[in-house]
């Protein structure tokens, strides 16, 4: 028999993820396409915690932490470094949504105008889990965190940072899911052959702070795809929009929506509405691949 | 014996630092099997070798052991107590229900 990821585990266990972390899954696929031949700067986020502490390190490969807003400029630099040794190396920038969407969107920004040869990931658990759970721009629409409790929950939709991305018309950019290891893989591994700036969202259940069991980590990123809440998705050079994964039976949010507290406080009218916006912005997405459905 | 790679390092003096930030060795001397409650456990007459376990372990707390079952290669899961945290995935993405759980007693 043929496994469908690669065997070789390069991320190694006794790392300080909670039970169940998607963020951590997210890294274990992430090297497994990546291979060893790479260098990651962290800036703050649950990852700078995950890793251990110094001088101990889960991912084995180099890592250097970096500021929480710093990320892309951090990973340009070490690029440039080995550049100037003339060593060929993935180096790689993996963030949180809080470091990607909010505070380090201006060097993400700059790294991709200047289309700098670095792979930037970010890891989209949607809020600042490390300190706590609070709201980032990723946060979606009527979720509880901390920083907005259920009397007032989040009255702003999650950001659309793809569209911002391609914006940027990088020569690649791509979602991918927990649940659909091979697919992210594929991607990853395409990511890797590619010069310049490549962007790569990954969905990322947090248990903690979802209020969500530990077991159903696959289940949530699972549904979030079939519910078409984050759809998995490929742009090149900003331009060429496609989906990598048809849903055939498309199930409602409120599936994706009940196994977590984090939406508990919603009334049936605020799941109309989720559902609603959903089929909007998948109309908006089918728009630019050019697809109809 | 701990093997080497499980071994805390503590420095005793400043003199025994790495002049720069870097990493000496792995987590594995974090034993995360004591954050674990509940204890998955394959049963290996229902198990059919399909490896979606492995696939999906975030810690990864399941090796894979290469057999031979009807003269066909196959991976056998093998669940590494020493890490697995007892989240439950494993156990909930199997499609067989082939790994059933105790509760931890100490
Ligand atoms: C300039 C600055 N502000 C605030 C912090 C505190 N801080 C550290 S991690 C973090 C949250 C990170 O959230 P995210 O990027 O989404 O990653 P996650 O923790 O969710 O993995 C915050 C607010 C910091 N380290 N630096
Ligand atoms: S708080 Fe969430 S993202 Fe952070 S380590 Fe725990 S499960 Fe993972
Ligand atoms: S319970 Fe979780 S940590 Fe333990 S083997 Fe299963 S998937 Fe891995
Ligand atoms: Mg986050």
């Amino acid at each position: 028999m043929k496994l469908s990821i690669p065997e070789e585990e390069i991320m190694g266990h006794g790392h300080l993820a909670c039970q169940g972390c998607g963020a951590a899954l997210a890294m274990r696929y992430a090297l497994k396409a990546f291979g060893r031949n790479t260098v990651m700067t962290f800036p703050a986020c649950c990852w700078s915690v995950i890793d251990g502490p110094f001088p101990h390190s889960a991912v084995n490969v180099p890592l250097f932490h970096t500021c929480f807003e710093a990320a892309a400029s951090t990973a340009s630099g070490i690029k440039a470094g080995f550049d100037a040794q003339g060593k060929d190396v993935n180096v790689v920038a993996w963030a949180g949504d809080g470091g990607t969407y909010d505070i380090g969107i201006q060097a993400l920004s700059g790294a991709a105008e200047r289309n700098d040869d670095i792979i930037y990931v970010c890891y989209d658990n949607e809020a600042y889990m490390n300190t706590g759970v609070q709201r980032s721009g990723s946060t979606p629409y009527l979720s509880w965190t901390t920083t907005t409790p259920v009397k007032h929950p989040k009255q702003r939709p999650k950001k659309d940072i793809v569209s911002i991305m391609a914006a940027h018309r990088i020569p690649y950019l791509a979602t991918a899911s927990v649940a659909f290891p091979e697919d992210m893989i594929t991607k990853f591994k395409k990511a890797k052959d590619i010069k310049g700036t490549r962007f790569l969202l990954v969905f990322s259940p947090c248990p903690p702070g979802w209020r969500a069991n530990p077991e159903n980590t696959i289940k949530l990123a699972k549904l979030a795809v079939l519910t078409r809440v984050f759809p998995l998705i490929e742009v090149e050079n900003g331009r060429v929009w496609k989906l990598t994964k048809k849903v055939r039976t498309v199930k409602p949010v409120s599936e994706y929506l009940k196994l977590q507290g984090r939406f508990r406080h919603l009334s049936e009218d605020d799941v109309a509405v989720i559902q609603e916006n959903t089929n909007k912005d998948w109309e908006i997405l089918m728009d630019k691949v050019g697809e109809k459905d | 014996m701990p093997k080497k790679s499980e071994v805390k390092i503590i420095f005793e003096s400043i003199k025994d630092m790495p002049p720069l930030a870097v990493s000496l060795y792995t987590m594995d001397y974090n034993k995360t099997g004591s954050w674990r409650n509940v204890r998955p456990i394959i049963d290996y007459d229902k198990c059919t070798y399909c490896t979606i376990c492995w696939k999906f372990c975030p810690e990864p707390s399941i090796d894979l052991e290469k057999i031979e079952v009807d003269g066909k290669e196959k991976f056998k899961p093998i669940i590494n107590y020493k890490y697995c945290k007892g989240c439950g995935i494993c156990w909930t993405e199997c499609p067989v229900d082939a790994i059933y759980t105790e509760e931890e007693s100490e």
